[in-house]
């Protein structure tokens, strides 16, 4: 990229308010793989849940003391988080027009959302560790 | 001042929405909805690490009026916004944009979402 000898323009004075900064098909990318993989996660879930919904807790904790069932269960916790932070990034970024309160409702929903995966994912592990 | 008094182009309240703009701001609803419900996914979990009377707790509540309402709503918002979301990757492909075809695809979503919601609180059941 050659610059213009005959601007006084700083880089960035030249690109800012010009838009992308190429992050957009990330996200874009993201919420789709996201999207994908929570069809048949959910799905196990789902039956997860109906298979639970009158168990005990002892039942409740052989259940993700299972392998296979806490590593799934991780899974959907991670990707469900994060597909819950893109798409409300979106809501955001959409409908909400200060950009003071757009900022800081979009860096608090991140922390909301890998805050809760965090916990959830851990709380999944100590079940299976401790079963 | 004058420039108040001229004609707008008309806006959202003027319209009368058609049943695919309805679902498409039904889907935004509705994973804005889920995600405050993975809240009740997340207390649910976590009370399990913390042992038998928290767990319990969680158990009793979800077993109440108010939380069989939660979780009514939250299965129907999660089917709709799985197939609506079905849709959208069908679109991404550049596929069923025809109006005949939103329509059609309209209507296996709604459908779709209604016969999981009942399937799944069956066999709960």
């Amino acid at each position: 990229m050659t610059s213009n000898s005959s601007s006084f323009r700083s880089p960035l004075g030249r690109v800012r308010g010009l838009g992308s900064a190429k992050g957009g098909t990330h996200h874009w990318w993201l919420q789709r793989l996201t999207a994908i993989a929570l069809i048949p996660l959910t799905m196990w879930l789902v039956a997860s849940i109906v298979t639970l919904s009158g168990a005990s807790y002892d039942a409740f904790i052989l259940w993700f003391g299972q392998p296979a069932n806490a590593t799934v269960m991780i899974l959907f916790l991670g990707v469900a988080f994060h597909h819950a932070q893109l798409g409300m990034q979106v809501v955001i970024e959409d409908y909400v027009s200060r950009h003071a309160w757009r900022v800081t409702l979009n860096v608090l929903v991140k922390f909301a959302c890998y805050g809760l995966a965090t916990l959830t994912i851990v709380s999944i592990l100590t079940i299976a560790f401790g079963a | 001042m004058a420039t108040q008094n001229r004609p707008l182009s008309p806006h959202l309240q003027v319209y009368r929405l058609p049943l695919t703009a309805l679902m498409s701001i039904t889907h935004r609803i509705t994973g804005v909805g889920l995600t405050f419900g993975t809240l009740l996914l997340a207390w649910w979990v976590t009370a399990a690490s913390y042992g038998k009377p928290e767990f319990e707790q969680v158990q009793a509540f979800l077993g109440s009026w108010i939380g069989l309402t939660l979780l009514l709503g939250f299965s129907f918002a999660l089917f709709f916004h799985l197939c609506n979301g079905l849709r959208h990757l069908f679109w991404d492909f550049g596929r069923y944009f025809e109006l005949h075809e939103t329509r059609r695809a309209d209507v296996f979503v709604l459908i779709g979402a209604a016969a999981l919601t009942a399937a799944t609180w069956v066999m709960v059941w």
